[in-house]
């Protein structure tokens, strides 16, 4: 890395301004050949807006983009790809029903016959480890492995600068480390990798630059490695952290929710069946279930909340056999549960939150009266949710729709919480959700169970599981691990139950030693 | 053996346009629009073609312009489908409503008017042997038929512009992001089913029974889209589907001419029995989970870009 080589890309002043918003103000930095830069911010922070510039989905207001010291207007992506520039994308743009192949070759600007394609797929996956079958079907592959073909589909252009859009929040610990590998490669042929994310630790081991937004600002450009922690985080949300507040060796109660050799088939042809699932939940404890996405997460909540009915003495809420009650007769029991897509299954999008609240809160907090809605009950309930649990909201009345994520799951979370459930079901608490939403979801949560709930979190992020939970389990192709305690847990071991059937097992020679 | 041989002659008749309609549909929904309006779009081709036929007896232009009435209804589809994204079952059903009674408007005054039946494509003298006359008697459209099953099937799994007509089917944002005009491929696919129907529809006053009668169709529209879904969505599937149909429904013609052992079901039922096959068909396959799997994703649905 020779400081007297122009730099690879250069950004001065660059400005977006959305209506309402300003996106990007005023934002310059600069990347040099073959270094990894972190692009570090919260949701809304501006990182996204300013990568599509880059790649050419957008066109920045004001400011100017250098490219190898000269400069250029990226029309379009594939101006951006002709220049050199590859993206991986959070959200695939995959094909399911069609091939690894058939895949690669929609991507592709220049039309190359298959069997030559196929070639070069070949000798890229072989030169940087990342081995895939190109004829299998995307819809049989783990969320590793369709990452796989969006980084083959990037590195076949060649690229000298490759964007990686929050790659690792889908990955085990394992898939994480053959990423790093694989663009720790990339960087030392000279290709420049600019690495959105807001998982910090990774930040640290992979990057040498880091530059921090916040409210489309740039706040800080530093060295991850000099750095710690918190410090970037403070930088990151612009005040100081709030820690989390929980009492060290909690004495758990008498067993509220017991799950015994639960066993159901996949409900559909992309679900997973779950295998004799054993667990036990005790008042005040709270257990986490860890997994890659897809590995009978979304079954166990679904069985646990209602909405696939089981064998009754496989779900037992205290000493009740429940497994083939209704959702609503769980709630009656004391269990709530939040799903984790929240518009859609948790919320309806076009109800007003105060109509939302009488969906799932109906029975315990009295808002239905012979078969009546009471609508002020309702209204007050829903007042109390958005107060307590500062959801910036207009009122009751604004529909649930009109939050913004973060938002919508702590009204979601709120709502249930308020409940004073005996047991919560809760899955991927924080999935898309602020840093400062975060914790006061995580807050809630620890709170609830101070207060004498058994709660289950379902969570693909290993961090908050670790941070937030007493036991811990992981699930993979249906089956659950056993329990352990999360101070006697090491990653390594989760990491490797996670990736038991998934992503790995074909690719063996990839994994670092 | 002549009845043998007879039979499967009047079975090629009648599947062959619904082997025609099915293929075009195969093709829309391969790409995601489901049209409802097979049926509307057959009849506009059926009035068509019998309109140009009875006016200059040339049988090819009046395929032509059957198909091209099709595609011209179609646009009315596709454009309240795709430029207004307006939703595609109830646009389907009111297409198939517009066609019947706008072919029985513009067939008012040419009802109980004889057209001729078109030619064999090949000379009789092929067709002498009753052998040969079950592969060299027919006209034009059983042997494109059969060559369209092939060449979708190639364009499908063996071409770029096939590539993209699936990955647009299936999904249509990630189509749109790379860079696909998603409405643009959609035109292309439903204007084909169009000229499909239509030309289908002009095989009926042309093969089969050589004058125009309203709804002379006969809901074998309906057929077509069911068999779509039957073959799901595999274009040699629907090859082997469209023959049980016409099977089925010329033993109804023969029960109904008293022949012998198969008059023995009263020939109500046979008529009855395409569709019931069909509904059963149809559940049998919702039940089986697999199948619906093959589906185009984003069958149905319209297309609004995310960005």
């Amino acid at each position: 890395m020779d400081a007297s080589m122009p730099h690879r890309l250069e950004l001065i002043g660059i400005t977006k301004q959305f209506p309402g918003v300003l996106a990007n103000d005023n934002i310059s930095f600069s990347v040099r050949p073959g270094e990894i830069h972190a692009l570090l911010g919260e949701n809304g922070a501006g990182k996204s807006t300013l990568v599509k510039m880059i790649y050419g989905i957008m066109q920045p207001d004001a400011g100017e983009i250098r490219w190898n010291g000269e400069r250029v207007t990226i029309a379009n992506p594939k101006a951006a790809r002709a220049l050199g520039i590859g993206m991986v994308f959070q959200h695939f743009s995959l094909f399911e029903a069609l091939t690894v192949l058939e895949n690669i070759a929609l991507g592709m600007d220049a039309k190359i016959p298959a069997r030559e394609l196929e070639g070069r797929i070949r000798e890229v996956m072989t030169r940087y480890g990342l081995l895939l079958d190109p004829h299998r079907t995307v819809a049989t592959l783990s969320v590793g492995e369709r990452q796989r073909i969006e980084i083959v589909r990037a590195l076949l252009l060649d690229p000298k600068l490759l964007i990686m859009d929050e790659p690792t929040s889908v990955l085990t610990p394992q898939e994480v480390e053959q990423l790093f590998d694989v663009l720790r490669k990339l960087a030392a042929q000279g290709c420049s990798i600019l690495y959105i994310s807001h998982k910090l630790h990774e930040i640290k081991a992979l990057c040498d630059t880091a530059t921090i937004l916040r409210g489309g600002k740039l706040v800080d450009t530093c060295d991850p490695r000099q750095e710690t922690s918190r410090s970037m985080a403070e930088k990151m949300i612009g005040g100081g952290l709030k820690d989390l507040v929980k009492a060290r060796d909690r004495v758990f109660g008498e067993p509220r929710l017991h799950v015994n050799g639960l066993s159901m088939p996949a409900p559909d042809h992309f679900g997973t069946a779950l295998k004799n699932v054993c667990f036990t939940v005790r008042a005040g404890e709270i257990f986490g279930i860890a997994g890659v996405a897809g590995n009978g997460q979304n079954e166990l909540l679904l069985a646990m909340d209602g909405e696939l009915p089981t064998d009754p003495s496989a779900i037992k809420l205290g000493d009740l056999p429940a497994g083939a009650m209704s959702p609503s007769a769980r709630r009656r029991h004391g269990l709530s549960s939040v799903p984790e897509e929240r518009n859609g299954h948790g919320a309806v999008g076009v109800f007003s939150l105060s109509d939302n609240s009488v969906l799932t809160a109906r029975e315990r907090p009295g808002m239905v009266n012979m078969g009546f809605i009471n609508f002020g009950a309702a209204k007050t309930y829903t007042r109390k949710v958005i107060a307590d649990f500062s959801v910036k909201a207009l009122g009751a009345g604004s529909t649930a729709g009109s939050l913004s994520g973060g938002n919508l799951q702590k009204y979601i979370m709120g709502r249930e919480i308020l409940q004073r459930p005996s047991v919560l079901v809760v899955s991927q608490p924080t999935w898309g959700v602020d840093a400062g939403a975060a914790a006061a979801i995580h807050q809630a949560i620890l709170d609830l169970a101070e207060a004498g709930s058994a709660i289950v979190v379902i969570s693909q992020d290993l961090d908050e599981l670790l941070s937030l939970s007493d036991t811990l389990a992981v699930i993979n192709g249906g089956q659950l691990s056993p329990k352990m305690q999360v101070g006697d847990a090491s990653i390594e071991e989760i990491g490797l139950l996670m990736g038991g059937v998934h992503g790995n097992t074909e690719a063996p020679d990839a994994i670092p030693a | 053996m002549d009845l043998t041989l007879a039979i499967i002659v009047t079975v090629v008749g009648a599947s062959t346009p619904i082997l025609i309609a099915a293929l075009g549909e195969l093709v829309v929904e391969r790409s995601g629009v489901l049209n409802l309006g097979v049926e509307g779009m057959m009849l506009i081709g059926a009035i068509a073609g019998f309109v140009v036929q009875f006016h200059t007896g040339n049988p090819y232009l009046a395929l032509l312009c059957g198909a091209a009435a099709g595609m011209a209804s179609s646009l009315i589809f596709g454009f309240l489908t795709l430029s207004l994204s307006a939703n595609q079952t109830a646009t389907g059903l009111a297409l198939t409503i517009f066609g019947t009674g706008f072919s029985a408007l513009a067939g008012s005054s040419y009802s109980a008017r004889p057209v001729s039946l078109m030619e064999p494509l090949f000379p009789a003298e092929l067709a002498a042997h009753p052998v040969w006359k079950v592969l060299f008697s027919y006209s034009f459209p059983v042997y494109f038929s059969f060559i369209m099953v092939v060449v979708i099937w190639y364009f499908l799994h063996k071409t770029r512009a096939g590539l993209i007509l699936r990955a647009v089917g299936e999904n249509d944002q990630s189509a749109h992001s790379i860079g696909y005009s998603v409405i643009g491929v959609r035109y292309m696919a439903v204007m084909f089913g169009g000229a499909m129907a239509g030309l289908a529809g002009a095989c009926f006053p042309l093969l089969l029974t050589p004058q125009w009668a309203e709804r002379m169709t006969a809901g074998r529209g309906w057929i077509a889209v069911a068999l779509v879904v039957f073959a799901s969505w595999k274009p040699f599937r629907l090859l082997a589907g469209a023959y049980l149909f016409g099977l089925v429904m010329t033993m109804e013609l023969y029960a109904k001419a008293g022949g012998g052992v198969l008059s023995i079901i009263p020939s109500e039922l046979w008529a009855a029995l395409p569709y019931i096959a069909t509904i059963v068909v149809l559940v049998l396959i919702s039940l089986r989970r697999d199948a619906s799997t093959n589906a185009p994703a984003c069958l149905g649905k319209p297309f609004l870009p995310s960005n």
